[in-house]
């Protein structure tokens, strides 16, 4: 039986993994690969990569970075921010990356996630989706609105719209984070996270607002109506931030949702 | 001893050269007929669609040297997802004629299952399997696929695992071993595995 996969996020700034502090600038919290290597040491499951400044720099994303980390790090890992094109992807993946994670580029340009789909296979492309609740309108009927560049800009599409339109066109995962929860450490939101599980049937990640292993827990419990719900969850305010209460080692994590009956890759 | 990968445009043959950096086996990226000779076994990895994957093979001009070497002398053979995928006559992904080596079929999961499967799955050795050796039957390995290899002759399975159905996620036949998950990014139990695939060269 497939595990449910714990991943690691980060925020990659000049190299290093960064956390925005409110009204201050992002501290440093140390050299990516060293970061991933720790992480991949206490087993977590995989590892996204943000570079957070590449899109702003108008800059390709750092590629010595994700070759520094392919070289000693033995679990996917996704990498997302300053890809444009295909070549772009091309060059990533050759890198050592499995998947290339796509979020504004793709609402501007949706026809970039088949294009990657047909060059790579859809197991590369995730598509990763910034969403808001709103009230509920005819354009937006889930309650839930995408939102693009930071989440600054705002598209009047639908979440569970565009989340079928994404599976449609060939992405292989929708990674679902909520502006809402993210950096509260409340939990996930599992009311849209749940909308678009039942709405496609590629894997769905859900992202934003972790703050303890019961908030994993809970995205990851069985629905009643057995739907099933997300494959994988992000953490990472729990793993680094100083903001948060406590941070977790991935075997404390895993400890606490194997305890609760929750299927993961064992930590031998 | 030296491993070479076959390194074509659809693969990640830089994915598995790290890792065979890792475990200190000798290896090196193989992207002409006329290297296959000097390699002590050949390690075909693959990420991507069936189709892409033969076409690259074709372009390389590949195919019959590794024929030859591997079909026909006996030379140790280690395909990887698609590189497993590839070795049966055909895959039901845009109807892909394929190598043909392994007699089977490569068919999609059912549809009650998310796909693709992405992540973490425990493979159950068959007993005596050469590459497993070291393991105690609770290991999990990581995979990224939509359709799976389905033996004709169900001996030739080394391993299998549960994804909507019980599926063929290792197979073994003659001096040719492939596995459906990704020895590269499976962690400790991956590189254990391609350490026991070096010390057999």
């Amino acid at each position: 039986m497939l595990t449910k996969r714990l991943i690691a996020c980060f925020d990659v700034k000049d190299g290093k993994v960064t956390k925005a502090l409110k009204f201050q600038n992002n501290i440093d919290i140390g050299r990516a690969e060293d970061i991933a290597i720790k992480v991949y040491e206490d087993k977590i499951d995989e590892i996204i990569f943000y570079d957070i400044t590449a899109s702003s720099d108008k800059r390709k994303i750092d590629i010595d970075m994700v070759r520094r980390v392919a070289r000693h790090v033995f679990v996917p890992f996704t990498v997302g921010g300053g890809i444009k094109s295909l070549e772009d992807m091309y060059e990533v993946l050759k890198s050592g990356a499995e998947k290339i994670s796509v979020d504004s580029m793709a609402v501007r340009n949706p026809a970039i996630i088949t294009a990657a789909a047909k060059a790579f296979g859809s197991q590369c492309v995730v598509l990763s989706m910034q969403v808001k609740k709103v009230a509920v309108t005819e354009s937006i009927p889930s309650g839930y609105e995408i939102a693009i560049d930071g989440a600054r800009v705002f598209t009047g599409m639908d979440a569970v719209e565009w989340a079928r339109r994404g599976e449609a066109l060939g992405a292989g995962e929708i990674c679902v984070n909520s502006i809402d929860n993210d950096g509260t450490h409340k939990g996930y939101d599992t009311d849209i996270t749940f909308k678009i599980a039942r709405a496609v049937n590629v894997p769905i990640i859900a992202s934003g607002g972790a703050g303890k292993p019961e908030h994993v827990a809970e995205i990851f419990r069985d629905q009643p109506d057995g739907v099933s719900g997300p494959s994988a969850a992000i953490i990472s305010s729990m793993l680094y931030s100083p903001l948060i209460e406590r941070n977790y080692s991935v075997k404390e994590i895993k400890e606490e949702l194997l305890a609760r009956g929750i299927h993961m890759r064992p930590y031998v | 001893m030296k491993i070479g990968v076959i390194d074509y445009k659809a693969g990640n043959a830089p994915s598995v050269l790290n890792a065979l950096a890792e475990i200190g086996a000798a290896a090196e990226a193989v992207t002409e007929e006329g290297q296959i000779g000097a390699m002590s076994g050949i390690i075909l990895p693959g990420v991507g669609s069936a189709r892409a994957t033969m076409d690259s093979l074709k372009e390389l001009g590949l195919i019959t040297g590794l024929d030859q070497w591997v079909n026909g002398s006996g030379l140790p053979f280690l395909g990887i997802c698609i590189g497993m995928q590839i070795l049966a006559c055909g895959s039901e992904e845009d109807n892909t004629p394929c190598l043909g080596w392994v007699p089977g079929k490569v068919l999609k999961f059912p549809d009650q299952v998310r796909i693709p499967q992405i992540g973490w799955n425990k493979v159950d050795f068959a007993e005596g399997e050469p590459l497993a050796q070291g393991f105690n039957g609770s290991e999990y390995f990581y995979f990224v696929n939509s359709y799976y290899f389905c033996p004709d002759n169900p001996a030739i399975t080394a391993a299998e695992t549960d994804y909507g159905i019980r599926f063929c996620s290792m197979l073994r036949s003659g001096s040719i071993a492939a596995t459906q998950f990704h020895l590269e990014k499976s962690g400790e139990a991956g590189l254990r595995m391609l350490k026991n695939f070096a010390a057999g060269l």
